[in-house]
């Protein structure tokens, strides 16, 4: 059995037949080729997959691609507006956030929803609100200064 | 232009990955491909007596199933070990057969029995648990020091004793000696616990064989691509290795686990030309916790002589190491010349003798992962130092200064040659510890500490001054130790008529920032722009032959080829630079991108020359044409970084749980080309370090199960358990390299790891609790809390 789904990815519409079962993450790398969005666990624990669903962080490997019917998907290729960078991808080159880059568009996806949420974190915040996201390589150390420089260019 | 080196340049690859335009294998498709699921084995230690794959064959969507006979019959081996460690009696080392899939017999949670290749990864899912095996299950033995016991269960039926060598490295005599006469002894046992790597990105393939040209594509997550071409050609499948290209694309984190060539990649390779399409296979996150190769599980006894003023009068330890299940490719060198040999630290150490034997466990197989060794080793002898220092009522700081080797820059004062083999390059491990109290002011953060303590809060400082050996490895030094490789690395430099240079190269990025690195370098010694040099590397059909990136060797090994190679485009772009400006060569001199007529205003430009090899009108007549020389750098000695960690922790009495609430660490890793990569790889290495130290650790049962298989399960590291680190350097210059440098991928596990328990040590030193086992878990350090200094209670 196949579902139709409607979705807006980017703000492209999408208009799918797609097995139920198929996961968000699948979806968006599989169907749409938007390959940006990784899969790094299966437990739903490292957030490399996170993307935003009707503007809030979800980890798309959590969720099916029918739950998805008639949201707003913003996935990282939809971070960068008219060629400018998102102060969050920005401060993650200018502070040397990334290292093997797996881990970060779905690192630049969280910490978009947690300065939505709250634009001038401390750092503690920053920390607790990155408990869902792993990253094996900075030691979070300059994530956390990645997400200090985008709060301050607001 | 030029003045790069030293300089903090934004990375250059940074590019793609933050906009999600990264190109990492899973994101690769082929036309009509297929996907490839492993049938593993729920238990430890079973026999197979049947494999039934008729449901799963039935399946729609399924186009074929192998078993291990399909493997067996086909006469195909599995991936080998890379390095013969012998043993100390001289009989060989035990080497198991490693199928690609098990036909008879499975040794560990996770051993591969079928594979099944579907239209779509979900049908291949559904029919791999449609696959039926029929196992007798067997006792398991999982522990490393009761695996090498008579009468443990036997893994191999070749490996009596499930054991693969025994062997031994140092002045055993002299070190008895040392001990007899010792004025004191410190003794600790623990276990360097059995770590999941964890990159965030899992191993996958994506194997395509072209009928017509006969030929093999892999796309695979390895962090040396030549090496997995030359085991998978050469041994494992026997394809002729101009018929088997290798492409790692790029890699999301490796810290080892990705230099090895497993049997899942070999397989899916194999498979695409059985069935004559291409086959894709990604590992999910169970998958990689149950076949990525494991870290450390050392079980160690270790003892440290002193005099009565304390200087180290000898050292001494035994270890039980575990290979897991099968000998992965460079299992065996880690436990001996990569943990052995790094015995003595940086101290002067008169008498070390070491001890090793090497078991296969019904557990993950066990290889490199960051540090590889040296975090154990320095792991043992960091935690002795602190100890001894309690013990005896010294300062750890002042017992360190009483040890260290006397600083000697290898140019005017020769390496220092140590009891255990390796002869250090240059070093000056006072200094780098003065700096380290300076920058974390040493006598404060004592003041501090007291203070807190007098409150009654557990606040603890804990040191580590170690030494590490990368930049590995002199070839004919590792083949005389066992080695079947050689170490070298490769770069070639093809400079285009425009003067714009793309440098191919052998060392393979999975985060280290090669393109950026790589780039200065090479700018730098041209005179030309950042964006006037491209990195190439990760395709064998590209680049030249190199080993790869693992045990900090990039920058030390490979940067040393591409220097090479840089010679050889000055040393020819001034010959022509000479027929131009109608002199000799040996009147230029080479600066700010130009050749000058020493003492004139004549010069001609870098671009110049190249356009001129190019373009070769006006040519010297005995001069090919052309700009592009390839290098291969076999380096002289190891490269030995060095440096001081110092950690703060503060416990929890009511919780157990351990804080740490500062860390500095002052590494020298010789010469630094780009800080700000530098700092990162420090500040990744000592989260890695800190997470053995409080919260990692494979946990299996006695059945070999491994009960913390995902990430869920398994405590990884999050951003709110670490404080900012504060990073310093000292920069003692590598002599035998033309950089000048050392490494510093692995520093900050190696430093870390005894720091932070050494720290937890001193916050609990009033309650009589000398020693716990890693990871220092709020449930251990609170039990030693409440059981009245028995610690391991």
């Amino acid at each position: 059995m196949r579902y139709n789904i409607k979705v807006n990815v980017n703000g492209k519409p999408h208009d799918d037949s797609v097995n139920p079962r198929v996961l968000l993450v699948d979806y968006i790398r599989e169907k749409l080729g938007l390959t940006g969005t990784h899969v790094g666990c299966d437990t739903s624990s490292c957030g490399a997959c996170t993307v935003h669903v009707d503007g809030k962080a979800v980890k798309s490997c959590t969720m099916f691609s029918v739950q998805a019917d008639g949201t707003d998907i913003t996935t990282i290729e939809g971070m960068c507006q008219n060629g400018k960078l998102h102060p969050l991808q920005e401060g993650f080159k200018e502070e040397h956030g990334l290292q093997c880059g797996f881990c970060t568009p779905g690192m630049i996806m969280a910490c978009a929803d947690l300065l939505e949420n709250n634009s001038n974190p401390s750092e503690n915040e920053i920390r607790h609100g990155l408990e869902g996201n792993f990253c094996r390589c900075t030691g979070y150390h300059n994530i956390v200064k990645a997400v200090q420089y985008a709060a301050k260019k607001g | 232009m030029g003045n790069l080196i030293g300089k903090s340049v934004k990375r250059v690859e940074d590019n793609r990955f933050i906009k999600g335009e990264g190109k990492y294998t899973d994101d690769f498709n082929m036309v009509n491909q297929t996907f490839a699921v492993y049938v593993r084995s729920p238990h430890a230690h079973a026999n197979i007596n049947s494999v039934d794959v008729s449901a799963a064959e039935a399946m729609n969507g399924v186009v074929k199933v192998f078993t291990g006979k399909d493997i067996a019959d086909a006469g195909i081996v599995g991936s080998i070990c890379g390095w013969q460690v012998d043993f100390k009696n001289g009989d060989t080392m035990k080497e198991p057969g490693h199928p690609i899939l098990a036909a008879d017999k499975v040794r560990h949670v996770g051993d591969p029995v079928a594979m099944v290749i579907a239209e779509d990864k979900y049908t291949a899912k559904d029919a791999a648990e449609a696959v039926l095996v029929d196992y007798e299950v067997l006792d398991a033995i999982v522990d490393p020091k009761a695996a090498a016991q008579d009468g443990a269960p036997q893994v191999h039926d070749d490996v009596p004793n499930n054991t693969i060598f025994e062997w031994e490295l140092g002045d055993k005599a002299a070190t008895d000696a040392a001990f007899e006469n010792a004025h004191h002894v410190t003794e600790l046992s623990y276990h360097n616990q059995k770590l999941v790597p964890n990159a965030i990105e899992p191993r996958a393939a994506l194997a395509h064989y072209d009928a017509n040209e006969e030929k093999y594509t892999l796309y695979t997550t390895s962090q040396n691509p030549h090496l997995a071409r030359l085991i998978i050609g050469a041994f494992v499948l026997s394809i002729p290795e101009h018929k088997l290209r290798v492409i790692s694309p790029d890699v999301g984190g490796g810290f080892g686990s990705k230099i090895f060539v497993y049997n899942d990649e070999c397989g899916v390779l194999w498979a695409s030309k059985q069935i004559g399409r291409p086959v894709k296979w990604t590992a999910d996150r169970s998958e990689a916790f149950i076949t990525d190769c494991h870290g450390r599980d050392h079980v160690t006894d270790a003892k440290m002589a002193f005099d009565a003023d304390g200087n180290i009068t000898g050292m001494r330890t035994k270890t039980f190491a575990a290979m897991g299940a099968y000998l992965s490719n460079f299992s065996t060198c880690v436990p001996t010349y990569l943990h052995g040999t790094l015995m003595q630290g940086l101290y002067t150490t008169p008498a070390v003798h070491v001890d090793v034997t090497a078991v296969v466990t019904n557990t993950v197989p066990v290889d490199a992962y960051r540090g590889a060794g040296r975090p154990e080793a320095t792991y043992g002898i960091e935690r002795l130092m602190d100890t001894a220092a309690r013990e005896m009522g010294m300062d750890p700081t002042e017992l360190r200064r009483k040890n260290f080797i006397p600083a000697f820059d290898g140019v005017n004062e020769p390496g220092y040659q140590t009891q255990v083999a390796l002869q250090y390059d240059s070093g000056n491990y006072e200094a780098n510890m003065d700096k380290a109290l300076k920058v974390a002011d040493y006598e404060s953060l004592k003041a501090e500490r007291d203070k807190a303590k007098a409150e009654g809060r557990l606040v603890g400082i804990g040191f580590s001054t170690y030494i590490e050996a990368c930049g590995i490895a002199p070839s004919a030094v590792v083949g005389s130790l066992g080695a079947r490789v050689g170490l070298y690395d490769a770069a070639s430099i093809r400079v285009h008529p425009t003067g714009k240079v793309t440098a191919h190269v052998g060392a393979h990025s999975h985060g280290q920032g090669h393109e950026t690195t790589f780039a200065q370098v090479i700018a730098d010694a041209f005179g030309i722009g950042m964006d006037d040099v491209n990195i190439v590397h990760g395709d064998t059909e590209n680049v030249p032959f190199g080993m790869g990136t693992y045990g900090s060797r990039s920058l030390a090994v490979c940067g040393s080829a591409i220097m090479r190679s840089v010679d050889k485009v000055k040393e020819k772009g001034a010959r022509i630079a000479a027929h131009k400006l109608e002199c000799s060569p040996d009147d230029l001199e080479f600066a700010n991108g130009s050749w000058t007529v020493k003492g004139t205003d004549k010069s001609v430009g870098f671009g110049d020359v190249a356009l001129t090899a190019y373009v070769p009108h006006d040519y010297p007549a005995d001069e090919e044409p052309g700009l592009d020389f390839a290098s291969f750098y076999d380096p002289a000695n190891f490269v030995y970084p060095f440096g001081t960690h110092i950690c703060v922790v503060e416990v929890d009495k009511e919780t157990g749980e351990v804080k740490v609430v500062k860390y500095v660490a002052v590494d020298d890793p010789g010469i630094v080309i780009n800080p700000m990569i530098v700092d990162g790889q420090v500040h990744g290495g000592v989260a890695q370090g800190i997470g053995q130290a409080l919260f990692e650790g494979a946990a299996y049962d006695s059945d070999g199960q491994l009960l913390n298989g995902s990430m869920l399960d398994y405590t990884m590291p999050r951003a709110d358990n670490f404080p900012m680190f504060e990073t310093d350097r000292t920069e003692t210059p590598c002599p035998h390299n033309p950089l000048g440098v050392k490494g510093i991928g692995e520093a900050g596990t190696i430093g870390s790891t005894p720091a932070v328990v050494n720290a937890v040590m001193d916050a609990l030193s009033d309650y009589g609790v000398k020693d716990l086992q890693m990871p220092l878990t709020p449930n251990r350090v609170w039990d030693a809390i409440n059981s009245n200094g028995n610690g391991n209670a």
